[in-house]
């Protein structure tokens, strides 16, 4: 929208790339997908990654609990005052697609109140295949599966599978236990998402969010280029 | 202006976060007091009569062109519950963004200067349906209307209640909707005579209490 206009006084729009006072804000990188499939470990693994070269902040998305930020609080990965749960009233993809009034004030008080931020991980509550972010939240979606959710994910598709900026394929390490054909999900992922690029992962193997956060440092200096 | 205006503020899809606030139903499902539609009914005609009345008053008179601040002040004096206080505060930031983002207005940008972490959101209500182009009995019907509606939806996903009951809950108590705008109007035209003091304060008492156990539990579906 209006990428270059200044605002007086709060913002309004919610995906303008610039705050109240003119700087450039920083890059939101929202990560979803089903129940359990790792979007918390790869938020905290990719703070232990990039902690040291960027100001980085995190908002979680509990369904009923505060759990991933208090995970992520015990967990030490960030200063608790970079760490925002916001209330989601049960239904966790309204927040970050239909009403994403709450999730826009926790990224911008973290701004306004540890910032500057380089960048912004906003996790969603576990959700179904059809859960995406909105583009006035976010700036770029990584959608998270594991292995052991059925093999088949990636060829069921859905909007997360396919559009989402990044695919992660987690829980690699399981895969000879739950019998998922790693290759075959490739191969299907591949045929959803053409060019749109998919990284398989284990946070439990040596690499572990490794590829994932040079994909994050490669975003970030596309946005600030 | 446009009286459809007021059907993009009153739809419950309009996005300002009330989604995640169950106006007391969480609460009151817990402690047992709704359990069907008929405790859903009581309890939104209770919660219309009190909440609803002095925030369709409040609304009201921020459309005749009441000082938001004073307002804003009345709204903090009849709201006892700190944790409601914050909520309303809260709901009333995130309906700012949507207004300011859906009805463009000098004034709206004015009062979100004047109230970075949010007026009271039955004021923000009355301000938007005033940058709409809409009537003091608009806005009132609105928070009036919204004083119902936030619970009976979360009702039907707290108790996995029919729908079409708590939407014929909803429907049976039109006729009292109309009365309380009405009375909030008449309410909001006398503020503007005598001041904010003379507009309603009816309290539920048991809502205000109840929210601030319901603010300290540490799982819950809803923020209120
Ligand atoms: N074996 C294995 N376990 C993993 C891996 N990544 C995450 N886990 C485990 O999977 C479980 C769920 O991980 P979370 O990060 O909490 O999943 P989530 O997607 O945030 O879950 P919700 O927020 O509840 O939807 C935890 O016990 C993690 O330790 C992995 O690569 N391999
Ligand atoms: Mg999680």
């Amino acid at each position: 929208m209006h990428l270059d206009h200044h605002h007086d006084g709060p913002a309004a729009v919610s995906a303008d790339a610039h705050r109240p006072d003119g700087s450039h804000r920083a890059l939101r990188i929202g990560l979803g997908g089903p129940v359990g499939s790792g979007k918390t470990a790869t938020v905290a693994a990719l703070c232990r990654a990039l902690r040291d070269e960027l100001s980085l902040a995190v908002v979680t998305n509990d369904i009923y609990t505060r759990e991933d930020a208090e995970f992520l609080l015990r967990e030490a990965v960030l200063p608790p005052e970079r760490i925002t749960a916001v209330e989601t009233g049960a239904c966790p993809h309204t927040a970050i697609r239909d009403d994403i009034s709450a999730n826009l004030e926790a990224v911008e008080d973290l701004e306004d109140e540890v910032g500057p931020l380089d960048l912004i991980l906003v996790e969603s509550g576990g959700d179904n295949l059809t859960a995406t972010f909105s583009k006035g939240l976010v700036d770029a979606q990584i959608f998270v599966i594991d292995v052991a959710g059925g093999d088949d994910i990636p060829r069921k598709g859905g909007p997360g599978v396919t559009t989402a900026d990044l695919l992660i394929v987690n829980k690699t390490d399981l895969a000879p236990y739950v019998g998922s054909d790693l290759a075959r999900m490739a191969a299907d992922a591949k045929v959803q998402r053409a060019e749109l690029p998919v990284v398989f992962q284990s946070l439990r193997g040596e690499a572990g969010v490794a590829a994932v956060a040079d994909w994050v440092r490669e975003r970030l200096a596309a946005w600030t280029a | 202006m446009s009286r459809a205006a007021l059907l993009v503020l009153a739809d419950g899809r309009f996005p300002a976060g009330g989604h995640a606030h169950s106006g007391g139903a969480e609460a009151a499902v817990k402690a047992g007091r709704i359990t069907g539609a008929e405790g859903l009914e009581s309890f939104c005609r209770g919660r219309l009569h009190t909440t609803g009345l002095v925030s369709a008053a409040l609304a009201a008179a921020a459309v005749l062109g009441v000082d938001p601040r004073q307002l804003n002040e009345a709204a903090d004096a009849r709201t006892p519950s700190p944790a409601l206080r914050a909520a309303a505060r809260k709901l009333g930031r995130q309906l700012m963004r949507a207004a300011r983002a859906t009805w463009p207005s000098a004034e709206l940008d004015a009062v979100a200067t004047e109230f970075p972490k949010g007026a009271h959101q039955p004021v923000v209500l009355g301000l938007a349906a005033r940058a709409a182009g809409l009537e003091p009995l608009d806005a009132a019907y609105c928070a009036a209307y919204e004083s119902v509606s936030g619970p009976a939806s979360a009702t039907v996903r707290l108790l996995s209640l029919d729908p079409f009951d708590a939407t014929g809950a909803l429907a049976r108590l039109a006729p009292e909707l109309d009365r309380v705008a009405d009375q909030a109007v008449e309410a909001a035209r006398r503020a503007v005579d005598e001041g904010p003091d003379s507009l309603p304060a009816a309290s539920a008492p048991l809502l205000e209490i109840a929210a601030e156990a319901h603010a300290a539990w540490p799982v819950r579906l809803f923020a209120s």
